[in-house]
């Protein structure tokens, strides 16, 4: 992955906040709700309050066409969603249902601490069973 | 008064740094630090008399029984029970709710029965009587809360009818710190013919828990929470009522005889403590106790009140902060709060960049938050080892992450 130029402080809480993910934060990229979606899913982890629901429309050859994001929780889990809606943008969808936590720390750019790894891969989670659900409604005896 | 500076001595953990700044803890009613004292003992434990107990027939296995029994006694006297009998010794509160919704609940509910809780029980507190009640086709009914965080007692008076078995409630919530009259609700309780179960989790710690004054049946507390180690707590019964209720865990150490018909059960407590005990916790736990005593549970409670009046202050002072539940006259060590919209996550991370420990999420208590409508808080919970000046550094942190938020 790229990220910026190494951050004076980086590595720690401070540096990742004001920088990379308050910026995706305050301004979320694909931020809404897509109408006549093929995908449409919402989660919520219920500990924390994070809730993020994704739809996604697909091109005839199986690429993410258009996807949005909508959703409210902490910076971590609204900046991921942001930045994994950026990156879904254009691929073909075998290709997002393989990537994994470890793509989507490293899109944020920041150590994630165990705990707020699960505001981290909240978007990933509703992104991928998203797809497998709309996979199964294809395709029912699969 | 208290001098936490003295306090402070004792706690070697406290001289830690965190990213190059001072500890500052303010998460004990998740957890407590421990003194010296408790980690001496349980290294004691282990390194002259470890060896099971009520089995062994040489030294090793009297001093680790005596022990067993003395630490029962010392938890005895701490909440002032009529002896060993009344106190059961468990894994934490959790437990002590579990054992008597089960072995309490399943024999002695049915359907028609009521079961009377508070709208801002902790999760242990209430999922336990929620499954117990499905299983028995007894009713669970909440009481809710006034306003102001605290009990809605006419709300709370008008669900008391004959039907009611059990009333179950925290003596003081672990978000709000909302102090609950539990005298008064023993009273009325009893008056309708309903036991009275205290989660005593977050109670017992903070204050004098006298249960021959208080009149409850029953109390639970943990004593990881009340700087003793965790895996240990205590679960306060009547004795009459334990004799009559069937044990929760069956194997060693609770049984008298077996045979391969039948099998006649121990006498209090032991009967309710199956298999072999977490024995260095509970020594760890009376050495933790002795160290509460010492300090005095009033001048403990005095002295709370105190700092976290401080922090009220200092905190209100915060145009943004909201802050849930009563003023700190009728509150324990716990000030639930939200600062604009930061998430409260995202607090807790910036605040651990400055050495600052707190909580932050749904606290286990999911039915409060949604009455409260908020997804989370954040929570700085204070103990007798904290000061104002940390305090300080509390809000200096805040304000930090205000800017952080605002670029």
């Amino acid at each position: 992955m790229t990220t910026d130029e190494p951050q004076p402080n980086a590595g720690s809480a401070e540096a990742m906040y004001r920088d990379h993910i308050l910026e995706h934060y305050r301004k979320p990229r694909n931020f809404g709700v897509l109408k006549d979606a093929h995908i449409d899913h919402r989660e919520d982890n219920p500990l924390c309050g994070d809730d993020i629901r994704i739809t996604m429309k697909l091109a005839p050859d199986n690429t993410v066409s258009e996807v949005k994001f909508q959703g409210r929780g902490c910076a971590i889990s609204q900046a991921s969603a942001s930045l994994l809606t950026t990156k879904v943008k254009g691929m073909p969808i075998d290709q997002v249902k393989q990537l994994t936590r470890d793509d989507v720390v490293a899109m944020l750019g920041i150590p994630v601490s165990p705990v707020r790894l699960k505001c981290a891969i909240l978007s990933l989670a509703v992104t991928r069973n998203g797809i497998d659900l709309y996979e199964k409604k294809l395709n029912p005896s699969s | 008064m208290i001098d936490p500076q003295v306090v402070r001595r004792d706690f070697p953990i406290l001289q830690r740094q965190v990213r190059g700044k001072p500890l500052v803890y303010l998460d004990n009613a998740a957890t407590t630090q421990k003194p010296r004292q408790v980690i001496d003992a349980m290294n004691h434990y282990y390194e002259h008399y470890n060896a099971n107990v009520h089995r062994s027939i040489h030294e090793l296995g009297e001093e680790a029984t005596h022990a067993w029994e003395q630490a029962h006694e010392r938890a005895a006297r701490f909440i002032n029970a009529r002896g060993i009998e009344e106190v059961v010794f468990t894994k934490g509160t959790t437990e002590g709710v579990n054992l008597v919704a089960y072995a309490w609940g399943l024999t002695n509910l049915q359907a028609g029965d009521e079961v009377v809780t508070t709208i801002m029980e902790h999760h242990s507190n209430f999922v336990p009587w929620q499954n117990v009640c499905r299983r028995t086709g007894a009713t669970l009914r909440v009481a809710p809360l006034t306003a102001q965080g605290e009990l809605d007692m006419e709300a709370f008076r008008s669900l008391l009818t004959p039907r009611t078995k059990m009333v179950t409630l925290t003596g003081m919530s672990n978000v709000l710190g909302t102090i609950t009259p539990v005298r008064e609700i023993t009273k009325l309780a009893h008056a309708v013919g309903a036991l009275v179960f205290v989660d005593g989790a977050q109670f017992v710690p903070h204050t004098y828990a006298d249960v021959r004054d208080l009149g409850v049946d029953f109390m639970a507390f943990s004593g990881h929470k009340m700087l003793g180690p965790t895996g240990v707590g205590v679960l306060y019964g009547k004795r009459e009522i334990l004799e009559n209720m069937d044990p929760f865990l069956y194997g060693g150490e609770m049984i008298r005889r077996v045979t391969v018909e039948e099998t006649t059960y121990n006498d209090l407590p032991w009967k309710f403590e199956a298999g072999t005990p977490n024995i260095a916790e509970g020594v760890g736990l009376a050495a933790a106790m002795d160290y509460l005593d010492k300090l005095g549970m009033d001048n403990v409670r005095e002295y709370e009140k105190h700092i976290t009046g401080y922090a009220m202050k200092r905190l209100a002072e915060l145009p943004e902060v909201t802050i849930y539940g009563p003023p700190a006259e009728r509150r324990g060590g716990v000030v639930s709060f939200t600062y604009g919209d930061i998430h409260p996550h995202d607090l807790a991370s910036l605040l651990n960049e400055r050495g600052v420990a707190i909580r932050a999420g749904n606290h286990c208590a999911q039915p409060l938050m949604q009455q409260l409508n908020v997804a989370s808080t954040a929570r700085a919970s204070f103990y007798v080892y904290n000061t104002k000046e940390e305090v300080d550094v509390l809000v200096e942190a805040l304000q930090h992450a205000r800017k952080v938020f605002a670029q």
